[in-house]
């Protein structure tokens, strides 16, 4: 697979987490993708964390309205039934819990659920935006990204970037395989059958716990 | 009673020094024709809250750019190379908050409470130098309210009272500013006379807002 194929792989599979019914929040990114393969039937409602839920596709060319945008500044649309609102509410949702998945990416992941996506010191310090209130307050904090970066682990037994969050992490979906957060430590639940396990070992640092039905990964 | 002014005579009202609210959301549902005058006027060595710092041509980001900003307090400034450059120079000093938490901090200053209770930032370095709190078996960081001297806003329609009624996600943290501020000034997309809105639809209430100004159709 090349790149643009690992990442329509990734959300292909995060999109089948997806249940009637979910709030859903999406990173940007990759995890935005996630929208364009939301399982035939089941219907979500997308929320924008600037201020509304209904977030719908990009606009027609000429169609675009600069009062529409998502929390990435791009102009796009809300669907028939949504409902714009401001900040503090749009964090009452997101922080109280009422938001069933988020999905994300990540610098590091650690095997007990520790995320670390906002910064790298003296590098990169764009600011945490609405992250830490999202991985804090989402019932599920799935996080979609590519296992490895330039051949270095970025699923550890600690994170060494500052957090994000502590322990909020529940899955990784990655292009070798699908990962949850256990009290036992980080369990491999699904596997894509073009890497063996040692192989998804290697590429990961923290130890990997082999679920007792460790299943194809499909999309 | 007359809230009308002119964008001038509103901006006049800001000093060097003061702490200014900024409505908007990467420019989105910013005031930008009260940006560009505060840009004209010079003021410096203000501190600004905001959801963001824009872009170098965008929103806040121009007054970044004009380096009129000793202070930052936002969420997220990855959009403006301008300010990660003053940042690392120590020109300007920028706090980074939480958005979920920026927002309940201002909308604790215009509500007269003093201070929350958030589970976010918890176990990060968003918690160094605060005070910690376990409630229920949940740790929770006290967060402080924020106020300011000014706040610049936007809105879509607004009557002569200053009741708001807003488009799309412009709303932002506009609402959450209006009452959190001394003197809160609000741009106009359309000013419109008593009773051409719909109690029905306004959002923010007139009685927050000190001078409405009119910005013209602007749909940034």
């Amino acid at each position: 697979m090349d790149r643009d194929q690992i990442k329509e792989f990734i959300a292909k599979r995060v999109a089948k987490e997806l249940q009637e019914g979910d709030l859903v929040n999406l990173g940007i990114g990759m995890p935005t993708m996630v929208a364009n393969y939301v399982p035939e039937g089941i219907n979500v409602f997308f929320q924008s964390e600037n201020g509304f839920i209904g977030l719908g596709p990009a606009p027609l060319d000429g169609k675009e309205d600069p009062r529409v945008v998502n929390a990435g500044g791009q102009c796009v649309t809300i669907l028939p039934g949504g409902v714009f609102f401001d900040s503090a509410t749009s964090f009452e949702i997101i922080r109280g819990g009422h938001v069933d998945v988020t999905v994300l990416g990540a610098l590091q992941v650690a095997e007990n659920g520790d995320l670390a996506n906002w910064m790298i010191p003296g590098k990169m310090v764009p600011g945490m935006g609405g992250a830490m209130d999202l991985v804090t307050g989402a019932k599920k904090v799935i996080i979609a990204m590519e296992h490895t970066v330039k051949g270095n682990h970025k699923i550890l037994k600690e994170c060494n970037l500052p957090l994000t969050a502590a322990g909020e992490v529940d899955m990784i979906v990655t292009e070798m395989g699908v990962m949850k957060v256990t009290d036992k430590g980080l369990t491999l639940t699904e596997i894509n059958p073009e890497y063996t396990v040692e192989e998804v070992q290697a590429a990961t640092e923290a130890e990997l716990i082999l679920a007792d039905n460790l299943i194809k990964m499909e999309i | 009673m007359n809230k009308v002014i002119s964008i001038d005579e509103s901006i006049s009202h800001i000093k060097d020094g003061m702490t200014i609210m900024v409505g908007g959301f990467l420019g989105c549902g910013s005031p930008h024709k009260l940006i560009d005058a505060l840009v004209e006027s010079g003021v410096k060595d203000l501190t600004l809250i905001c959801n963001d710092s824009g872009f170098v041509d965008i929103g806040v980001g121009k007054l970044v750019v004009n380096k009129q900003i000793k202070k930052l307090i936002a969420s997220h400034v990855g959009t403006n190379k301008e300010t990660g450059i003053q940042m690392n120079s120590g020109d300007m000093e920028v706090i980074l908050v939480p958005q979920g938490t920026l927002a309940e901090q201002v909308r604790c200053g215009g509500a007269g409470l003093g201070g929350f209770l958030t589970p976010t930032g918890v176990g990060t370095v968003v918690e160094e130098g605060k005070e910690k709190m376990e409630i229920d078996g949940i740790e929770y960081l006290l967060e402080l309210p924020l106020r300011a001297d000014i706040a610049l806003i936007a809105g879509e329609r607004v009557d002569k009272y200053g009741n708001i009624v807003y488009y799309g996600a412009t709303r932002n943290f506009n609402h959450l500013m209006a009452p959190a501020a001394e003197v809160t000034i609000v741009e106009a997309e359309n000013v419109v006379e008593i009773g051409e809105l719909d109690a029905n639809d306004v959002v923010t209430p007139g009685i927050f807002v000190d001078y409405i100004v009119d910005g013209g159709a602007n749909n940034g």
